[in-house]
């Protein structure tokens, strides 16, 4: 079970609506690569992973969902008084169409969030590695929608978010590292 | 030498409806452990040896079987 904490893992700030940045933003919410395919993946393989682990993918799983909280955050500021003029000026006039302002699961292109973006493969070796290729892909996601923006507190944001996946990716090497261990090598206490 | 199967205990409650299977594996195949592979590794003796084991190298060869099968997984 989680504990809530009301408050956000580092402050969201942005300094204009700008409804374009939150169309790019939002592959980060429901893309492929972006944290609720990171906390869904993550947590889901909990079940089938050796127990030394299952620890680490609950801890980055729950802090996934922290982060795609502060992306919603994001988002939401960007376009909460954007006009339906200024939605469609920025791409996002089929968006404003199905879901007015209210957020959505879907990337930058508008596809909706599917559960294939994610793996499951049960094989603990594969499971781990792909946890580390989706935080490096994360981490170029966020690089590339830094280069795109031009809103310093965000941006400010944002390279948090991309630092927290370089921990992620370390952590997740270190993981791998122990499912190779051999066993009765070393004595746990 | 490292091995290419470990095994583990997860943890099994008195409560579970199927009976549990108190150690399980997987495999750990030697290209996680090869890094970048060094130049002169010995080589099967013969090319129809190589062709058969799908790699030149007897350093980068995993063998599988079934770990059901093999009946390795029991205590
Ligand atoms: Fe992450």
């Amino acid at each position: 079970m989680w504990y809530y904490e009301k408050k956000l893992q580092y402050p969201v700030r942005v300094r204009e609506c700008n409804p374009r940045l939150a169309k790019f933003l939002i592959e980060q919410y429901g893309g492929a690569d972006g944290e609720l395919a990171a906390a869904l993946r993550y947590l889901n393989q909990r079940y089938s992973i050796p127990d030394k682990v299952i620890g680490l993918l609950t801890d980055i799983g729950t802090e996934e969902f922290a982060h795609l909280e502060m992306i919603a955050t994001m988002v939401y500021k960007l376009t909460k008084d954007a006009t339906p003029e200024q939605m469609k000026e920025a791409g996002l006039g089929a968006h404003y169409v199905n879901h007015d302002n209210a957020l959505f699961y879907e990337n930058a292109s508008g596809t909706p969030w599917t559960a294939s973006y994610i793996q499951a493969k049960g094989d603990p070796i594969a499971d781990i590695y792909e946890d580390i290729a989706a935080e490096e892909k994360a981490r170029a996601t966020y690089q590339w929608i830094i280069n795109m923006s031009d809103d310093p507190e965000l941006n400010d944001g944002l390279k948090y978010l991309r630092e927290r996946e370089v921990v992620h990716s370390q952590r997740f090497r270190e993981a791998a590292e122990i499912l190779k261990e051999e066993r009765g090598k070393k004595v746990y206490f | 030498m490292f091995t290419q199967r470990k095994f583990y205990t997860p943890y099994v409650s008195p409560t579970d409806p199927c009976p549990p299977i108190r150690i399980k594996s997987y495999e750990t195949p030697p290209q996680l452990y090869l890094g970048f592979q060094p130049p002169c590794l010995p080589q099967y003796a013969t090319a129809k040896e190589a062709l058969y084991r799908g790699t030149l190298w007897p350093a980068l060869y995993s063998p599988y079987e079934s770990p059901y099968k093999r009946g390795d997984t029991g205590e």
